[in-house]
């Protein structure tokens, strides 16, 4: 049992190491500029995965590149458009908003808005069923001719 | 009987919805570089490092890049149809060695045969990223004047072959 546990620890911590294959740089400015893009972008191999954070030999590949482009001086959206210019928009996590996808981006609050409109109307209604107009003379005879009925038994 | 209705018809394009988007594989991922010319690239050949491939030899020939390793179980498993496919002679197929060990890739065409005519070895695995790869395999179709016009992720199967990448190669040979 501590046998296979310790053979357990020992497979995790392996991956681990080998996990961290580039070297952290240690300009902490340009750290957080790699975090920043790499926690944006999802690995394809993996798919629920970001690119920081997945273990798939692809994901080590693209933090290589991202990492090598930050220091040739690459802005962030240059590496982020460079990466769909490969793989496509679904590499973001984020979409960017394009005419294809602006459905994605204004429909909760089109169906916000179509939500509210239904409501005013549907209140609407019912403040009209339920307003009290004047009874009409006829009418008036006959509520008259119930309450005789009633109070006579 | 239009209030039932409305949510009827509510539900019954929501179940349309899942069922379109439920019955899709999301691995199978369209490429953005479908109708663009194929990324440039020079790479040594598997057999003879000292030799250099680059897409450009291929102009004028419709082929199919198949994105291997040793390593992919997949690419075993499609691997006799493109043995088959060499043999008659029905395609030209440049094998694309995908983050591989050469002396690996080597025992393993040894074993199961070579269906490749260029083998471009891409140890880093910088010039897939050119192409959009996210695994193997992989197989694109290039036209003659060296436009990818399609791209499959995963093992091809005989059918595939038959009813989707054969008439389109054949397509393509008559422009």
């Amino acid at each position: 049992m501590k046998k296979s546990l310790l053979a357990i620890l020992l497979a995790i911590s392996f991956f681990q190491v080998e996990a961290k294959e580039a070297v952290p740089n240690e300009d902490p400015a340009i750290e957080d500029r790699f975090k920043a893009i790499s926690s944006e972008l999802r690995c394809l191999k993996c798919q629920n995965q970001t690119i920081f954070d997945s273990k798939a030999g692809l994901a080590d590949d693209l933090r290589r590149q991202i990492r090598s482009q930050i220091n040739t001086g690459k802005s962030n959206d240059e590496i982020v458009d460079y990466m769909v210019a490969r793989y496509g928009d679904f590499i973001r996590y984020r979409p960017a908003l394009k005419p294809e996808n602006i459905l994605l981006w204004v429909g909760p609050f089109l169906l916000m808005i179509i939500g509210f409109i239904t409501l005013i109307v549907q209140l609407k209604k019912r403040r009209a069923l339920i307003s009290d107009a004047p009874l009409s003379a006829d009418e008036l005879a006959k509520v008259n001719t119930i309450i005789k009925d009633k109070s006579g038994e | 009987m239009v209030r039932y209705l409305v949510p009827l018809g509510i539900f019954a394009v929501m179940v349309a919805f899942f069922v379109v988007g439920l019955g899709k594989d999301p691995r199978e991922l369209p490429s953005v570089l479908v109708g663009k010319p194929t990324p440039k690239f020079n790479l040594p050949e598997l057999h003879k490092p000292q030799e250099t491939f680059s897409p450009d030899e291929m102009l004028g020939k419709v082929w199919l890049m198949n994105v291997w390793a040793s390593w992919c179980p997949s690419c075993r498993a499609e691997h006799p149809l493109f043995m088959q496919l060499s043999r008659q002679g029905k395609v030209n197929i440049v094998g694309f060695n995908y983050k591989d060990r050469r002396q690996d890739a080597l025992q393993w065409l040894g074993q199961l045969g070579d269906p490749y005519s260029n083998i471009p070895a891409d140890l880093s695995g910088d010039v897939a990223i050119d192409f959009g790869v996210y695994g193997a395999p992989e197989t694109y179709v290039i036209d003659k004047q060296g436009i990818i016009r399609h791209r499959y992720a995963g093992a091809v199967s005989h059918q595939y072959w038959r009813e989707t990448l054969e008439p389109m190669i054949r397509e393509l040979e008559q422009q």
